[in-house]
């Protein structure tokens, strides 16, 4: 007797086959999407949101793309949260690491058709990456100690990165930008202090690293334009009508001349804040909340610079480089540090005036400018140059490289391979589908550069079949060439974290067997 | 439909609206019920085992969980039937007496059920079935008392416990690293256990997750951590021997809770205010400051003005700290939550021996570590992997070694795993059956039958021919005499789980023989559902 009803209404339950089924093609339809964005010759897509004002984004970066699309399928979502964590973790390859899991999902399809269970393949998968890891650290090189070669890697690094962006067109500029503004970092990943300014106009090459820090404000009015020899406090306090904080309180009066005493008193107390602040001993006052006109007023009078309304991240940020406290009190004067610049000027980049620290006392923070030809151009630069950034900065912490342009996947494959040899059982189906996946990143790579991939991928595969070869594709000659000569280089980092995450999320799709989805939530009609 | 007549032949209204509400009678009734109890245990029976599947469900909002656990399953099934409802309630008390076996409970009571058709079918009372089942019960939970054994471990050999959370972690995703995570769980455990008294709190153990990193970065912290950073970003980010005032008080002005005005009506009130505004907040720091704190953990937020007077004398704080946190903080430490500045001691101060503040991958994430604490009797396990549903599987999986571990502390008998205990009982009830005179004895020997069909869930699931495996294994058991033949669901090569290791505790299996069959009495005893038609 069948059961009529055990779900509540919409609720779907889908099981064995058909479930697998459902997930293999979410995940694979997911991959081939971000596709045509892999490597020097992808594609960008233009995504557009569906809420107010249809804002436009124009992208090849994989998190970004995977982030803004509305997925219902489960096992879709699977992956696009790989691509997220891959985001947050090494800031690149997120792209790769959801083609990865796209193509080992692809094989294991073939081989579940091949009745070959579930559980062989994960058993088959989770021995191959193991091998493909070591394998790739056997070839991974460490210049940590040799301080040129080490920066030579980093620039191969950024321009590798970068050559797959918006940016390619002046890599190497973006690259030593990109470089320099993390050297400066001196090891910590810190990127909250490399500050981003976006300016419209120009051209991208007009892009440029400030050693100083670049504040987005504008200067009071009648106060100077210009210090030399600055003494900064950084505050966040209240400089509109500093309220009583006392809970209840409430000025009752009974007459209008008490009101204006009141005032007189307000004021005054104002007065005297802006007097304490002004007995630090400063020229210049940065607040992180708004400055009413009349402490302004008398800032001017005092020939301090006031600047108000500085963002948060702006203040911390200031305060890192300037080397100040970020004070709310202002009772001793003493023992409040206060940061220092050499020279505080108003600059105008494009037709905005913004606020120049240089010569600042601790030189960890820096801000990169980006100019270009429309926003679009801007937001894609800056989440290329994020890319950068971040695998940069993972990269200072843990120097082993790779080289690029499949590079590794050809080495892995080959050890994947190898192993498939050895091992008996079905197990060496799955190792050698995963070999199969590895070899299908450069392949997809050839293809999106308009070249005969599997021309390319089976010379490549003959030329790594020789000890130590260093052979990879180059795509802007359409052959196989030797990065190393190249200098086309990856972080092992980034790669180690798309071959772990890549498999462990394909593993955990295989592993279901049945998907049950609950009755969408019903929104509640607000008419 | 049977109606009741008064003597004038009009009939008596028993059920409210009764033409609008469905109603099913009798045998109907009971098919119905065993039905949608089986259709629920089906789900779960491939979970089963080590080579058991995973199932994936989307929530109502969309979020996608992946798990092989029979609790979470069901508990994130949208259910409708009241029957199916029986069954997660069934999955969900396992979970919270034993921790684990929620899978094979519900597959065990699939299986009675499943019995009780055929023998419904034959013309024996449901109650009959439901008593005989009882009976068949007592006499697998006695045997498996007398199969179990005991079991030793200390403090220093703690070789055999990782043993058992092994085999319970062995059929999750996370089997890659079972060892390391088995030994996590039992380390975690044995820190917080009461030996002398074998009860331990699992409250005391936090598990934390963070997205990122793999799964073999997972590890045991002996202290706290704490998802938040310091309050101001200039305050020192490691502290050595910290001494921490753990504060439920805002670093904010008082706000009595009766209601009052103050009220402002001249120029001296407006200064005296502002004096004692000023003043309150320097006197909340010093008070701090006095007792020697050179750490505030607070459960609520401060003013600006009172962070920068922390910062200013070099006092860090972290704010916002959830109240479950404040309190295994103020455990660990050995310090005591401080309601208000006044009552702040130095007593009441609690002790770490580092606090450092560790930053993750390329966002702003940043955690807070408590280490070295005075007392060390609350850790934290912090799992790292590859994105959000592996934490939380993990997280789940940790939960139920954990479990596991605590019953081996409370109770240290074993049975063995891999379908040898339900062998070996289903052995027993059918030899026991035959002394019992009545119908009874057919429910008895069906139960023995429904204890068969865990481990052929295991074998189907494992790709093993079931019938032929589970005869072979059960003539071999009789055969030898040995309780500990199972199924080899991993292609090791032996039958024998005592040399495979794959344990399972005592107390979980009785539970779960008991807590099946209780079920299965009970929608056996329903003859009538109403239910409201639909509207």
């Amino acid at each position: 007797m069948a059961v009529e009803k055990l779900f509540k209404d919409e609720a779907t339950e889908e099981k064995g086959e058909r479930a697998r089924m459902a997930s293999f093609v979410g995940a694979m339809a997911i991959a081939d999407l971000v596709k045509t964005t892999l490597g020097p010759k992808g594609m960008d897509k233009i995504l557009q949101s569906t809420g107010r004002g249809r804002s436009v984004t124009v992208t090849n970066d994989g998190a970004t793309i995977l982030k803004s699309l509305h997925i219902d399928n489960p096992a879709a979502i699977v992956l696009v949260d790989i691509s997220k964590v891959q985001d947050d973790e090494v800031g690149d390859g997120t792209t790769s690491v959801v083609v990865l899991a796209g193509e080992l999902l692809r094989e294991a399809e073939k081989l579940v058709n091949a009745k070959i269970h579930p559980m062989t393949i994960i058993s088959g998968y989770r021995m191959a990456a193991e091998c493909a890891r070591s394998a790739l650290l056997e070839k991974v090189v460490d210049n940590k100690q040799d301080a040129e070669k080490f920066k030579s890697d980093l620039m191969k690094i950024a321009m590798t990165t970068l050559s797959s962006k918006i940016l390619s067109q002046d890599k190497e500029h973006f690259a030593k930008l990109a470089v320099d503004a993390v050297m400066r970092l001196k090891g910590s990943t810190n990127l909250e202090a490399i500050q981003i300014i976006k300016k419209p106009g120009g051209s991208l090459k007009d892009s440029f690293l400030d050693e100083g820090f670049i504040l987005d404000k504008k200067i009071g009015i009648g106060q100077p334009k210009r210090i030399e020899n600055a003494k900064i406090l950084v505050a966040n306090t209240a400089m509109d009508t500093d309220k009583v904080k006392i809970y209840g309180a409430r000025v009752r009066v009974d007459s209008m001349s008490k009101v204006a005493e009141i005032e007189g008193a307000e004021k005054e107390k104002m007065r005297e804040k802006v007097q304490k602040i002004i007995s630090h001993g400063i020229n210049c006052f940065v607040n992180r909340q708004l400055i009413y006109n009349f402490p302004e007023e008398l800032f001017a009078d005092a020939g301090v610079l006031a600047i108000e309304h500085a963002d948060f991240d702006g203040i911390e940020r200031l305060a890192l480089v300037t080397g100040g406290e970020i004070a709310s009190t202002f009772d001793n004067p003493e023992s409040v540090k206060l940061g220092h610049c050499n020279l505080i000027e108003e600059i105008m980049i494009g037709e905005d005036k913004l606020i120049h620290f240089s010569g600042c006392e601790m030189g960890q923070a820096c801000t990169i400018v980006l100019r270009g030809a429309s926003s679009h151009v801007l937001d894609e630069a800056d989440r290329s140059l994020h890319d950068a950034l971040c695998v940069l900065s993972q990269t200072v912490n843990d120097s082993r490289v790779l080289l690029g342009g499949g590079w590794p996947e050809m080495v892995m494959a080959k050890a994947v391979d190898e192993l498939a040899r050895k091992t008996p059982g079905k197990k060496s189906h799955a190792i050698e589908a995963f070999s199969r996946a590895l070899l299908a990143i450069p392949t997809i790579i050839a293809d999106n550069a308009g070249l005969d991939s599997a021309e390319l991928v089976s010379q490549l595969r003959a030329e790594h079949h020789k000890e130590g070869s260093t052979a990879g594709i180059d795509v802007i000659s359409g052959s196989v060439g030797d990065m190393a000569e190249l200098g086309i280089s990856e972080a092992f980092k980034v790669k180690q974290a798309v071959l772990l995450s890549a498999t462990e999320a394909a593993e955990m799709i295989l592993r279901v067997d049945e998907i049950i989805t609950c009755a969408p939530r019903r929104r509640e009609d607000r008419m | 439909m049977a109606l009741a007549f008064d003597e004038f032949g009009r009939p008596f209204i028993i059920i409210k609206e009764q033409e609008s509400k469905t109603r099913l009678r009798g045998l109907d009734a009971q098919k119905a019920n065993i039905a949608a109890g089986k259709a629920v245990a089906r789900i779960l029976r491939t979970s089963l085992g080590p080579k058991g599947m995973d199932k994936m469900l989307q929530s109502p909002d969309g979020d996608v969980t992946i798990t092989n656990d029979g609790a979470t399953i069901l508990e994130q099934m949208d259910v409708d039937n009241q029957i199916a409802k029986l069954m997660v309630e069934l999955s969900r008390s396992q979970d919270y007496e034993i921790g684990d076996g929620t899978t094979g409970v519900v597959v065990m009571a699939g299986a009675l059920l499943e019995q009780a058709q055929r023998l419904l079918e034959r013309g024996i009372h449901p109650i009959r079935i439901a008593e005989g089942y009882e009976m068949g019960s007592r006499i697998a939970y006695e045997h498996l008392e007398h199969i179990a054994q005991k079991f030793e471990f200390d403090a220093t050999n703690i070789q055999p416990l990782i043993q058992t959370c092994m085999t319970t972690l062995s059929s999750k995703i996370v089997n890659r690293c079972k060892c390391s995570l088995a030994e996590i769980a039992v380390k975690a455990v044995l820190a917080v256990a009461d030996l002398e008294r074998r009860d331990l709190n699992l409250d005391l153990i936090k598990v934390e997750g963070k997205v990122g990193g793999k799964l073999e970065d997972t590890e045991l912290i002996y202290g706290i951590i704490v998802d938040k950073d310091m309050s101001h970003p200039q305050m020192p980010k490691e502290i050595q021997d910290a001494k921490i005032a753990i504060l439920t008080c805002p670093f904010e002005p008082p706000k009595p809770k009766t209601k009052h005005k103050v009220d402002i009506d001249t120029v001296e009130k407006f200064q005296t205010l502002r004096q004692q505004e000023q003043k309150y907040f320097d006197d909340m720091v010093q008070k701090c400051k006095d007792v020697g704190a050179t750490l505030v953990i607070c459960q609520w937020g401060f003013d600006d003005e009172a962070n920068h007077l922390l910062m200013h004398r070099n006092l860090p704080a972290v704010r916002w700290v959830g109240g479950v946190e404040l309190e295994l903080i103020a455990i660990a430490t050995g310090g005591r939550i401080v309601p208000r500045f006044q009552e702040l001691t130095p007593e009441k101060l609690g002790r770490a021996g580092l606090v450092r503040e560790k930053a993750f991958g390329t966002t702003k994430d940043r955690m807070i570590y408590i280490e070295h604490c005075a007392n060390s009797r609350a850790v934290t396990i912090f799992i790292r992997g590859g994105n959000k549903m592996m934490i939380e599987e993990t997280k789940r999986s940790i939960h139920d070694a954990l479990c596991v571990a605590r019953n081996l502390i409370r109770n240290n008998s074993i049975v063995y795993g891999g379908g040898s205990a339900e062998i070996s009982c289903s052995v027993a009830v059918e030899a026991a059956a035959d002394k019992y005179p009545g119908v009874e004895q057919y429910a008895i020997r069906a139960f023995a039958d429904a204890l068969d069909s865990v481990p052929m869930a295991l074998a189907e699931n494992s790709g093993l021919q079931p019938i032929e495996t589970l005869s072979a294994v059960k003539s071999q058991q009789i055969k030898e005499n040995n309780p500990c033949c199972g199924i080899d669901c991993n292609d090791v090569g032996t039958n024998d789980m005592c040399e495979q290791n794959v344990f399972e505790t005592l107390i979980g299996k009785q539970q779960q023989i008991l807590l099946a069959t209780q079920v299965v009495k009970m929608i056996l005893k329903i003859d009538d559902v109403i239910s409201p038609s639909d509207y």
